[in-house]
């Protein structure tokens, strides 16, 4: 129990004691779980404090757990280069809350909010620009969540009447199959036209 | 006048040949009688001017290809960074949906005679990303290509000797004939 991180977990969990912040540490990494609604009070303290001092946001992400009361976990990740200790932040969030945006806080939080939005479909309050950042700019659905399907429901093409690249609905030649130990040397069951073999 | 008349057979003959009879048969007759199909199928696969269109790590071995061990610019290629200028399309890499409109505008502002490699597994049908909800499962769902080249990525082998499949093609193809 001798982490170097001892001190600073013992400082926050002293610190944000009225934010029932809980702090953990494992694997010689400082987590800490709060409340959406101190988010913004907690983010504020790890980057003021002059024991924390975490003026870098590093990521944010999202992890969902479908069957779960709140659905989505938002993960911030800090860095503080005066002291180089990093500190990772959970917040449990509810399909369809409203999380605020910490970008004016750190500016880097612009478009990792806009990630996590178009993965996840979390919405960012106060965000200056929430658009989708890396799918498609007609696409539909949010991919990182447990529900959507690996393969989408669109996929696009070149229309020779229409002279433009258009979507349509999957249509997948060979299913995606499951590999197991004993059918993976195994080819599909679905035979090519004119293949006889 | 002595050989006036003879066409000259291009296609059996290797560059130095050639050069060689077009320069004696200039400086004898004046003049040079060559069918207009061979002589454009030569100048063509002569002088591929391929589009660099590297979107992943395929990319990485398309520029091994033009570098020095392997030397494109020998058979005539060299990368153009306008569609205006180029001949051949390269699609090297991962083809997402995102980006296949912006290659089918890029591939039609390439000047006709045109053609397309598609290389390594992504571009020939998705490879390892055919399942993924965000990646073309081929580009030849976006462009005709002319030559596959197989890998995942392709060696610079693998590219070079695309690309001398297409040359052939090309010599094989006639422009103006129509009729047998």
């Amino acid at each position: 129990m001798n982490s170097p991180l001892e001190p600073l977990k013992n400082h926050i969990d002293l610190s944000l004691q009225s934010l029932r912040v809980t702090t953990l540490i494992e694997k010689e990494e400082l987590t800490l779980y709060g409340a959406l609604p101190h988010l913004e009070s907690i983010i504020h303290f790890l980057r003021e404090d002059s024991t924390c001092w975490c003026r870098q946001l590093v990521d944010i992400c999202a992890v969902d757990y479908p069957e779960r009361s709140p659905r989505f976990d938002a993960v911030y990740h800090f860095l503080s280069l005066s002291y180089n200790h990093r500190i990772r932040l959970i917040v449990g969030v509810e399909e369809g809350a409203l999380v605020p945006s910490v970008g004016h806080f750190f500016r880097s939080a612009d478009w990792f909010e806009r990630e996590v939005y178009d993965m996840f479909g979390i919405p960012f309050k106060n965000h200056t620009d929430l658009r989708r950042i890396l799918t498609d700019y007609t696409f539909e659905g949010h991919p990182l969540r447990k529900d959507f399907p690996l393969t989408g429901f669109t996929e696009v093409h070149y229309c020779d009447t229409q002279e433009r690249v258009m979507t349509r609905p999957v249509h997948l030649q060979d299913p995606l199959r499951d590999y197991t130990y004993d059918n993976s040397w195994l080819g599909s069951e679905k035979k090519a036209e004119g293949d006889n073999q | 006048m002595g050989e006036r008349g003879t066409s000259l057979d291009l296609k059996n003959l290797t560059q130095d040949q050639l050069m060689q009879r077009v320069r004696d048969t200039v400086e004898t007759e004046g003049f040079l009688v060559a069918s207009l199909d061979q002589l454009a199928a030569w100048a063509q696969s002569g002088s591929l001017w391929p589009l660099t269109f590297g979107l992943a790590c395929c990319a990485v071995e398309m520029m091994q290809c033009a570098g020095s061990r392997f030397d494109l610019d020998r058979l005539g290629c060299v990368f153009r960074g306008s569609p205006r200028q180029a001949d051949v399309m390269i699609v090297a890499g991962t083809l997402t949906n995102k980006m296949a409109p912006a290659l089918r505008r890029v591939y039609d502002q390439m000047a006709n005679p045109k053609w397309v490699i598609s290389m390594g597994s992504c571009a020939n049908g998705g490879g390892y990303y055919h399942y993924s909800y965000s990646v073309v499962r081929g580009c030849d769902q976006i462009v005709p290509v002319d030559v596959y080249v197989p890998g995942c990525p392709p060696t610079a082998e693998a590219l070079l000797y695309g690309i001398m499949v297409l040359q052939q093609r090309i010599r094989g193809t006639n422009t103006v004939k129509k009729k047998q």
